[in-house]
Formats: structure tokens, C-alpha cells, sequence
């Protein structure tokens, strides 16, 4: 079939599923809206592998298909249009993968709520937000998949919109990522003064000849490049949840579980890291901009598995996890390994959807309780749940073996991101050595973490009672999130009472594994994040890598961070000692040792205070951000509009008038005003002035 | 056929049709009420399908006026008439948000109904008169005698500050009318013409444009509004009836920019390029104050009002950053502003007319009774935050980037003004919106019924089509937009 043909339907097929679900739900009913979405992403997602299939062995070349034109002012030219390249066929299979199967899981898992229809459609206009974003020919197709997932993301985790914290955690969210967007705008004007175009074909070639090119912005002159991609890099922060505008992220678990693999794990946060990939022609020549992004991701990386190891609800864990995972892809392309930072997106993409989808059948199962020192031996009441999650937590903690180089999917990525940051050493960034130290320290911070969830969740005494789960299917009371309903309670009363075991009392409610529309994507994704760096390192970053890419990725003459060097052998293995000590040391504390996490925690110390209460960034933003705006807010609404402007101006008009007429003395506050009113003229008197002395 | 006569003076037609009504009727009777009514529905429709018609028929290619009409008046003057890129859309959206108005008026106006259709209509023919007239002098007096109407509007069917809200509105624009008519006087004196084709191509000497500059400016800035001028808005939106504020944020506030474009730009090149670091400190300025104190505001329409006065900025800063970018934005983003600020403050009046009250805190958990109009006002908080998809977004990106062409710190302030926009619209949003309801007075409120579907479906489509196709808007505006710019450039010597 026409590859043109196949895209346009992989792009419009969730959009209409989402129009239908959306404007016809109430009338079509729960099952057909659910139905069609499903339907069409599942579609979109077959086809997108045929998409890719033909890319990698069938020898697909790169094209762009153009719908439409979007905005024509002057140079300023977008189109709607569908860019088929390297990196947008990994991100089709990505995305729709992922998409696809978290459209089925949530059949069961938000089998319960009476919003389906509202809930898929949101799914499915998100999966058609993100396919624009990775499908952008241009600065502006790109800006508008940028906000409209970070649309999809404000309504889902405001899904359940009665909860108060839902709500603030999606407007946070938003504007979060709105101060990335402030920098992503400049980043793209800066690029279309400065060369004339935003399309992305015609910026690459002049990127050689303009790098050096002085720029004058904000009063200062920069590297053209070096400025232009540090904006838009802050655009990518704020997508992908990076020091200092990460702090919406982990509120964004506010948002259903099925959100949170799609969303908030595998798709829209990575969208930065694509971003950044997708402008490697620009990245290259912006060596400043480069060492930016791997110090912010490095920061990222270590600040985000501190923050989780100390977590205790089990969402949040796997949400820093996230964020620290980006942290290395931006690594990874800071050094100049673009190519093994969207392989560790494309594996991240699998086992992290695994890790969080099975913490949702996990909070299902558990009645919506969704922190973890109340969890406890639950690997015999689910066992599929407990196997996938192993397999996750293999897959993230990168364990293989050594000398056969196999291993889960994080073996392959992670590495590949740790050795190339120690090439970049070797080749005289000092960055290198930095990110690759932080990289493997990381590495057994994330093994700590990771194996942490899995033995707390799944091994141990159980440190759940059945009648705290009867108590939390008998007080779905609208804290909680209201996916469960009284026929699941009773239905699982019933099941109780045929299996009830003497220690959990004769009516007890226990945990039970989930439906088969869960179980499945789970299985599914596992075989992902068994299978997918084995089968494509060669392709992603090995000697197919050319034929692969072609084209799409861009690494400059020097840069030769992903070629094959002879790193001495404790170098080499780096990562998996790493990740085995974690490992040992998350066994110790939590299978040997039960109970003495519970009483370093309690011993608060500082540093784990510091840890737990996420490096105090909430509370630095709300002492300053957010009072300053309150503040302002108030002063120029009270002070500005009312006393000074409206005291000087028509009440002011008046009051004269009625002063003269009663010759009352109220002078003095009359005189403070007219002050004040200069004061006001005067600033704006100086701020012209200065802008037109700047001449900027 | 003079096609923009007939759009000028078609609700003329509706007026005469009332009077009669009100001369072979009485005017409590409901019958005459209702016929009124339809009246002035049928009439602003058919006013709207000529323009349609002015559209289809206008011809893209041609950066002139176009269907020029040309009469001798009186004392020399004559009646000119004639539209280009510039203006044909704002005829196209006066006469679109015209039948809107009035149906939204269709049950919460219960008093002097016949008036208050005659004071529609009327203001009607004289905004669009605004946008179509050649002759300086037509202008002014369509100009002035807008507000007319509009003073009447918030004064007689306002709430209950009305009073107040009304004058304070005429001092402030008076005060700026002034001193135009004065500079209005003295062109026509030097130049010996009053035709504005005319007037654009004769080169006044830049001490005098300064002066002429600085009268113009003080009308359009009072009308845009721009800071400090603005604080005439809040009151007047909070005051006026529901339609009042949507065709006061809808197209009276365009006038402003709209003079700014038509007057000051090419008959004042000079001035325009002096002034621009104070009309971009005042924009830059209004943007950031005038967003935090939206955030601060307990009532919706204040809000709503406030939102508007920092989405001019944007429109002041792309017009003077005279480039083809910032003033193709700044045209789009009064025609968008235009819908998606009308369709809020009828989101608003949606509410008002079922409550009575427009305090932010009475409300909350409106989605759970009335998930259609949750929808509906999602869609054009996003149209109001810049989402891209919408029409918001066109306008906004556009004139940053014609900012960042002049002057990268203003379009760093005009950037922050982005995020801020998202900060109060949001709370509001979640404010009235999310949660449940704890006040027992909304327990039964009801969700939209057809009147108000049918008002709000050719907003969302034009927010929706704007938003993805802007194309369509662009391809008329270009030619006159590029002539605009190449003169203005030329006279600047850049």
C-alpha cells in the first residue's frame, strides 16, 4: 500500500475516534465509544508497525506529505503536513503502540467510571496531538502537537474533575509547561529572524554558515546557535519534566494510572527528548546549548532517584523514575549520542508503560490504596502482575549478561548511554566524564528504587488487612477516584468467600489478579521490555545505524561518542555492577531485613528529609512564584487601577470638584495619588527611553 | 450596486420597521415585544449574508480600496466609502456578531425591548460605517456617534452601577475624541482634502506628525484600551447588559486598532516610529499588569474584562512593530479576540441569567449539572490562552514574532504574558467549573438549551476554522497588509 496513504490514516484514525467518542458518546453508549477508539488506534498501530517494518527492512525512503496550509505570512510558512523520517517512524510504533494497548487496559481498568466515553476520547485526541507533534514538517505543526498533548495531559489528569488535588495538579501542569513554552516561542522566533524560515528542511542546511552568526537578544549579543538552542531546549524541560520545571510531573499521577503509562511515562514527556534528537542538525553546532542540556539532565537524572527512592507511594516512584529516565536521554543527547537517546526512548517507552500499567492493576487490585508500606506479599494473589513488574524492573535496572551482551531492554540503552558519556570524555569534553560518573551512580540509585517497589509490593508479610480493603471499596467516597463500583465489591465479596483464607478472616476481601483486557497489554509490553533492545541495538545505535537513521539524526564531524572504543573493562561494566549493588542493597533492606526502611525513614534525617519533601522545590515556587504573582496581582488591581488611575482620572475628576465645592481639606491623600500618578508616568517615561536608546 | 451602503444602512431599514411597530402598537405588548425582536434578528441576518456577499465579491489581489462609493456632501466634503484588506473583515465580523447579540438578548431583556433593539441596530450602521468610510469626516462621525448608542446600552439596561460605568466610559473616550476632531480639523486645512486615500499619500512634516500622532493616539489608546487608559473597561463590561459586552469587547475595542492601522501608521509613518518604544512599554506594561490583576479578580466578567485589555497588547505591539508578521497577527488577533471574548462573556451571560450573580465564588461544580456548557467554555478558555488549533493562537504567536523583529525584550514580556494567561484563566476555569457543588442554589441549574446551542455553534466553528485554516484569512488581508508595510518602511527609511 502507498506509505502516504498508510500515515494519513495512522495520523487522522485516532482523531476521529476521539471526535466520535467525544461528540457522539452519550448517544452512541459506553461500549461502541470505546469500541471505535480502541478500534482505530489499534488499526493505527498495525499500521504504523507495517510503516515501520517497510522503514527498517524494506527500504522506505524518508518523504513529506503536505495537507494544507496552516499559517502563510511573508517567510513565516507552515503546513499541515506529515514528515516520514527515521525518528518519526520510531515515535509511530512508540506511540501507537503504547497508545493502542492502554486504550484496551483501560477497558478494564476504568471499567467501573461512568465518563468512558469522555476518557477515551481524551485518549485518543492526545494519540492524534502527539502523531502531529512527531509528524511536523515544520516549527509550527510542531508547537501545535506540542500544546495540544499538553493539552490531553491537562484534561486527563484533571479527569476526575471532582477531586481538588486533580484539579490543581493539571492547571500546574499546564502552566508548568507554559514556562517552558515561553522559552520554546522565543527559541522559534529567534530561529525565524535570524534565518528566515521555520521549516525544518530549510533551516538544517543554513545552520553551518549562520552558527557563529552574532544575535542581539535582550540586550545582549550571543552564539546564534548556542542561544537559539538553549530556548528551545527550555521548551523541552518543561515537556519532559526537567530540573526546576519538573514539579508538575509527580502530581500528575493525580490523573488515572492508564494516564500515566501513555502520558506521563512513555509518549508526551519524551516528546523533549524528541525535540532535541529531531534538531541534532542545530545541536551540533550549539556546543554551549549541548553542555546546558547534559548538565540539566544529569542534575535531573540524580535529583529525581533521590527524590524516589524515599517515595512511598508507589505511583510517585515510578513518576520520579520517569524523570530521572529522561534525565539520562538528555545526557545521552548532550554528549551527542542522539541515537542512543531515542533508543533508551524507545525501551523506556515499553518497560516503563509495563511498570506503571502493572502498578495500576496492583491499585486495582488493592481497592485504590496506592501507597505501598500498605501493600505486602502480594505476588501469590497476582501472580501475572508480579511476574510483568519483575520483568520491568529487570528491563530498567539494566541487567544482562556480561561477555554475551544480552539482556532486557535497559541493558542495551542505558549502557549505550553511560559508555558514549565516557567517549565524550575520552574525545575532551569534560562534561563526558561528569555525565558518566552521575550515569552510573544513577544507575544503582535506580536499581535501589526500582527492586524497592517490587519486593515492598510483592514480597514480605502483607501489611494489608482485608478489612482495610473492604473499608476502601465501602468508602469510595469522592476522595477516592471512583473508578470502582458496588457490583465489583460484590462480585469480589463473592469471589472472597469461595477463597477466603483463615488468616484474613472468614469474609475478607483479598486482592485478585485483573481482567484479561489488563493482563494482556501487560504481557504484550513485557515482551518489550524483554525483547526490544535485543532486537534493535543494532539498528538504533550498532553497525545498522546509517541505514537506519538516514539522515534523520545528525552528528557532527568530530563527534564519534557512539563508535565502537576499547573502554577498559571496569569502565565497561560500570553500569551493571552498578545496578547489581542496588539491587543487593534494595534485597538487603527490604527481604532480609524487613522493617528497616521503615526505621531509617524514621529516623528523618536530614538528608532523607530533604530527599522526601522532593528537594523542597513546591515549597521554594509557592514562597515565590506564586505569592509575587498574588501580590502584584493585588497591588496593581488595588493600588494601580483603582487609587492612582481611577483617583487621579474620573474620580478623581469628580472629587476635585466636590472637594472645591465642600472645601474640605482631604488634600494630603489627593496629593500622595497625584504622586504616586507621576511615579507611574515616569516609569513609563524611562521604559520607553530605554527602549529607545537600546535601540533593541 | 454601492454594496457597502446597503450593509452600512440595512439595520436602518429594522429601525424604521420598529417605529412603525412602536406608532400602531403598544409597546408592553408582548406580540410587539416579539415582533421587535424578529425584527432586529432578521434584519442584522440579512445585514450579515450582504457582507458575505462584500466578501466573496472582494477581490484578494488588489491592495486598494475597493467598492468605492463617491458622493459630493456638503461644504466641500464628499461621502466616501470603500474597503480594503484591512477592513473588509472587520465589516464581515461586525455584521457576524451583530444577529449573535441579539439573540442572546432574546429573553434577558425584558425591559424597553423596542429601544434596546433600535439602540443595536443603530450601533450597527455606525460601526460598520466606521470600517467602510474614505472620507475622514464620515469617519469621525461614525466614530463619535458609536458611542452613542453604547452609553445608552450600559446606561439604561446596565446593572446597578450603570450610571457610574457609562460616564466614566464617555469621559474617557471623549476626552481622546477631542482631541482628534481638533487634529482631524487641521489636517483637512493643510492637506485641502479629507479623503483618506489622499490623506495617506501627503507627507506631513514629522514635527507635525508628532503632534497629530500623539491626538490620534489618545483616542485609539483610550478605545483599544491601552494602559493606563484601560480602567474604563472593567466597569463598563462589568455594567453592561450581556450582548453590550460582547460587542463591546467584540468590535468596539477594534476601532482602536483599526485607527491605528488605517490613520496613524500611513499618514504619520514618522510619529509612528517614534513613538513605537512607548507604545511597546505601554503594551508590555499592560500585558503583565493587566494578567495579574485578572488573576485577582472575584468576578467573572472583570475577569474576562481584563483579560481583553492585556490581549490588545498584543495587538498595539504587532501593529507597531510594522512588519508584515506583526500586523497580519494583530488583524487576525482582533478578528479572534473579537469571537472568543464575545463567546466568553456570553459563557458568562449563560450563567447571569440563570443565578444573577457573577462572583466567582458563588459557582463550582457547574460540570456536573451542566456538562455541555463545561464544554463549551473549555473551548474558548483555550481559544483565550493561545491553544494552538485555535484562534487564539494565530493572532498571539504572529505579533510575538513581529515584536521580536523591533525589539526582543518586548517580545520577552509579551511571552510572559502567555503563561500568565493560562495562570488566571485556568483558576477561573476550575473555579466555576470543577469540583462539586456545595451551594445548594445551583442544585438544579440547567445545562445549555437551543437558543444558546445555536448562539454559541458559529463561534466555536469560526474559533475551530480560524484556528486550523487562518489561511483563509490571510489570503484576503495580505495584499493590503504587504502595501501597508512597503509604505510605512519606505517612510521610515528601513
Amino acid at each position: 500500500m502507498d506509505p502516504k496513504l498508510l500515515v494519513t490514516v495512522i495520523l487522522f484514525g485516532p482523531l476521529v475516534g476521539a471526535l466520535t467518542a467525544g461528540l457522539f458518546g452519550k448517544k452512541l453508549g459506553d461500549t461502541v465509544s470505546m469500541a471505535v477508539t480502541t478500534g482505530f488506534l489499534m488499526l493505527s498501530a498495525v499500521l504504523s508497525w507495517v510503516v515501520f517494518s517497510s522503514w527498517t527492512w524494506g527500504g522506505l525512503e524518508p518523504f513529506t506529505l503536505t495537507y494544507l496550509p496552516f499559517i502563510q505570512v511573508g517567510d513565516f510558512i507552515s503546513n499541515w503536513s506529515f514528515r516520514l523520517d527515521g525518528l518519526s517512524a520510531v515515535m509511530l510504533v512508540v506511540v501507537t503502540t503504547v497508545s493502542s494497548l492502554v486504550h484496551l487496559y483501560s477497558w478494564g481498568y476504568m471499567a467501573e467510571d461512568p465518563a468512558r466515553p469522555r476518557f477515551f476520547a481524551y485518549l485518543s485526541l492526545f494519540t492524534f496531538a502527539m502523531l502531529a507533534l512527531i509528524s511536523a514538517a515544520d516549527f509550527m505543526q510542531l508547537f501545535f502537537g506540542w500544546e495540544g498533548v499538553g493539552l490531553a495531559s491537562y484534561l486527563l489528569i484533571g479527569f476526575w474533575h471532582h477531586k481538588p488535588t486533580a484539579n490543581a495538579a493539571s492547571i500546574k501542569a499546564f502552566v508548568v509547561n507554559r514556562v517552558g513554552d515561553f522559552g520554546f516561542a522565543l527559541g522559534i522566533m529567534t530561529v525565524f529572524w535570524s534565518l528566515h524560515t521555520i521549516q525544518f528542511a530549510e533551516i538544517f542546511p543554513l545552520v553551518a554558515a549562520h552558527a557563529n552568526d552574532s544575535w542581539l537578544f535582550a540586550g545582549q549579543h550571543w552564539r546564534l546557535m548556542d542561544l537559539a538552542c538553549a530556548l528551545l531546549f527550555v521548551g523541552a524541560m518543561g515537556k519532559s519534566a526537567q530540573f526546576f520545571l519538573h514539579t508538575w510531573l509527580p502530581d500528575a499521577m493525580e490523573g488515572p494510572t492508564p494516564v500515566s503509562a501513555l502520558i506521563h511515562a512513555a509518549t508526551m514527556v519524551t516528546a523533549g527528548v524528541y525535540m532535541v534528537c529531531l534538531l541534532s542538525p542545530m545541536f551540533e553546532y550549539a556546543p554551549v546549548a549541548k553542555h546546558i542540556v547534559v548538565i540539566i539532565g544529569a542534575i535531573t537524572s540524580l535529583f529525581a532517584a533521590t527524590v524516589g527512592m524515599t517515595q512511598n507511594d508507589i505511583k510517585r516512584v515510578i513518576a520520579y523514575s520517569t524523570c530521572s529516565q529522561l534525565g539520562y536521554m538528555f545526557m545521552a543527547a548532550g554528549v551527542g549520542a542522539y541515537q542512543a537517546s531515542m533508543f533508551h526512548l524507545f525501551t523506556h517507552a515499553f518497560f516503563k508503560a509495563l511498570l506503571f500499567l502493572g502498578a495500576g492493576s496492583v491499585i486495582h487490585a488493592m481497592a485504590h490504596e496506592q501507597d505501598m508500606r500498605r501493600y505486602g506479599g502480594l505476588a501469590k494473589y497476582l501472580p501475572v502482575t508480579f511476574w510483568v513488574m519483575t520483568f520491568g524492573t529487570i528491563a530498567i535496572t539494566g541487567l544482562g549478561i556480561p561477555g554475551l551482551e544480552i539482556g532486557f531492554a535497559g541493558f542495551y540503552s542505558k549502557d549505550s548511554i553511560i559508555h558514549a558519556a565516557y567517549a565524550a570524555g575520552l574525545a575532551g569534553d569534560p562534561l563526558g566524564y561528569f555525565a558518566f560518573v552521575v550515569g552510573v551512580f544513577v544507575a544503582l540509585l535506580t536499581a535501589f528504587y526500582s527492586w524497592r517497589v517490587a519486593f515492598f509490593t510483592f514480597n514480605g508479610k502483607a501489611r494489608w488487612t482485608s478489612e482495610d480493603l473492604e473499608h476502601h471499596w465501602h468508602n469510595r467516597d469522592h476522595a477516592h477516584d471512583g473508578a470502582h463500583d458496588d457490583t465489583h465489591a460484590h462480585a469480589d465479596a463473592a469471589h472472597a468467600e469461595t477463597h477466603s483464607e483463615p488468616d484474613h478472616g472468614e469474609h475478607g476481601h483479598l486482592p485478585h489478579e485483573s481482567p484479561w483486557t489488563m493482563r494482556l497489554p501487560l504481557i504484550l509490553l513485557s515482551l518489550g521490555a524483554i525483547f526490544a533492545g535485543f532486537a534493535f541495538h543494532e539498528k538504533f545505535i550498532g553497525a545498522e545505524q546509517i541505514e537506519f537513521w538516514k539522515g534523520a539524526i545528525f552528528t557532527g564531524a568530530g563527534n564519534h561518542v557512539l563508535a565502537e572504543h576499547e573502554l577498559p573493562l571496569l569502565i565497561e561494566q560500570a553500569p551493571l555492577i552498578a545496578g547489581v549493588i542496588g539491587l543487593l542493597i534494595a534485597a538487603y533492606v527490604y527481604l532480609l531485613k524487613p522493617g528497616l526502611g521503615a526505621k531509617l525513614a524514621a529516623q528523618n534525617g536530614p538528608l532523607y528529609v530533604f530527599f522526601y519533601n522532593k528537594w523542597f522545590f513546591d515549597e521554594l515556587y509557592q514562597a515565590t512564584f506564586v505569592r509575587l504573582a498574588k501580590f502584584l496581582g493585588d497591588l496593581f488591581w488595588k493600588g494601580g487601577d483603582q487609587k492612582i488611575i481611577d483617583g487621579l482620572g474620573p474620580d478623581g475628576v469628580s472629587a476635585v470638584s466636590l472637594q472645591i465645592g465642600k472645601g474640605a481639606g482631604r488634600f494630603q491623600t489627593g496629593f500622595l495619588y497625584h504622586y504616586a500618578f507621576v511615579m507611574l508616568v515616569g516609569v513609563a517615561a524611562i521604559l520607553s527611553y530605554a527602549l529607545w536608546a537600546w535601540n533593541v | 450596486m454601492p454594496l457597502l451602503s446597503l450593509i452600512t444602512y440595512a439595520p436602518i431599514v429594522g429601525v424604521a420597521a420598529i417605529l412603525a411597530l412602536r406608532l400602531f402598537g403598544r409597546a408592553d405588548d408582548p406580540k410587539t415585544v416579539n415582533s421587535a425582536k424578529w425584527i432586529a434578528l432578521v434584519t442584522t441576518l440579512a445585514t450579515f449574508a450582504l457582507s458575505v456577499l462584500l466578501v466573496v465579491q472582494f477581490n484578494p489581489a488588489d491592495n486598494g480600496f475597493q467598492f468605492v462609493e463617491e458622493a459630493p456632501w456638503f461644504a466641500g466634503f464628499s461621502y466616501r466609502m470603500g474597503v480594503d484588506g484591512i477592513s473588509v473583515l472587520f465589516v464581515l465580523l461586525t455584521t457576524f456578531l451583530m444577529p449573535i447579540c441579539i439573540a442572546a438578548s432574546w429573553n434577558s431583556i425584558t425591559k424597553r425591548v423596542l429601544e434596546y433593539m433600535i439602540a443595536f441596530l443603530l450601533l450597527e450602521t455606525l460601526v460598520t460605517g466606521v470600517f467602510c468610510a474614505l472620507d475622514i469626516v464620515v469617519f469621525y462621525i461614525f466614530f463619535e456617534f458609536g458611542l452613542v448608542p453604547m452609553f445608552l446600552i450600559i446606561g439604561i439596561w446596565g446593572g446597578a452601577r450603570r450610571v457610574y460605568a457609562a460616564f466614566k466610559f464617555f469621559l474617557y473616550t471623549l476626552l481622546g475624541s477631542v482631541l482628534m476632531l481638533a487634529a482631524i480639523l487641521f489636517m483637512i486645512s493643510t492637506a485641502h482634502t479629507s479623503s483618506i486615500p489622499e490623506l495617506m499619500s501627503h507627507h506631513f512634516a514629522p514635527a507635525i506628525q508628532t503632534w497629530l500622532f500623539l491626538a490620534f493616539f489618545a483616542s485609539f489608546a483610550v478605545k483599544m484600551p491601552m494602559w493606563p487608559v484601560h480602567t474604563w473597561l472593567p466597569d463598563a463590561h462589568v455594567e453592561a447588559p450581556t450582548a453590550g459586552s460582547v460587542f463591546l469587547a467584540g468590535i468596539l475595542l477594534k476601532m482602536g486598532g483599526y485607527g491605528f492601522m488605517r490613520f496613524c501608521l500611513p499618514m504619520f509613518p514618522a510619529a509612528s516610529h517614534l513613538f513605537t518604544p512607548l507604545v511597546f512599554a505601554l503594551s508590555m506594561i499592560a500585558v503583565v499588569y493587566t494578567s495579574l490583576v485578572a488573576f485577582r479578580q472575584t468576578d467573572i466578567k472583570k475577569l474576562i474584562a481584563y483579560s481583553s485589555v492585556a490581549h490588545m497588547g498584543f495587538v498595539t505591539m504587532g501593529i507597531f512593530s510594522g512588519n508584515a508578521t506583526g500586523e497580519q497577527g494583530a488583524i487576525f488577533q482582533m478578528l479572534s479576540h473579537g469571537v472568543i471574548s464575545g463567546a466568553l462573556f456570553l459563557c458568562v451571560g449563560v450563567v447571569y441569567d440563570r443565578m444573577h450573580t457573577r462572583e466567582i465564588a458563588f459557582y463550582g461544580g457547574l460540570v456536573t449539572r451542566m456538562p455541555l456548557y463545561a464544554a463549551v467554555f473549555m473551548l474558548f478558555t483555550m481559544g483565550n490562552v493561545g491553544l494552538p488549533g485555535t484562534s487564539g493562537f494565530i493572532g498571539e504567536i504572529l505579533t510575538m514574532t513581529g515584536t521580536y523583529g523591533v525589539s526582543t525584550w518586548a517580545a520577552i514580556v509579551a511571552a510572559t504574558g502567555v503563561i500568565l494567561s493560562a495562570v488566571y484563566a485556568l483558576s477561573l476555569y476550575r473555579a466555576v467549573i470543577f469540583g462539586t457543588i456545595t451551594n445548594p442554589k445551583l442544585s438544579d441549574i440547567l445545562d445549555l438549551d437551543w437558543r444558546e446551542i445555536a448562539i454559541f455553534a458559529p463561534l466555536i466553528a469560526s474559533t475551530l476554522y480560524l484556528g486550523v485554516y487562518p489561511a483563509s484569512v490571510f489570503n484576503l488581508t495580505q495584499a493590503s497588509v504587504d502595501h501597508l508595510v512597503a509604505a510605512y518602511q519606505a517612510a521610515i527609511g528601513g
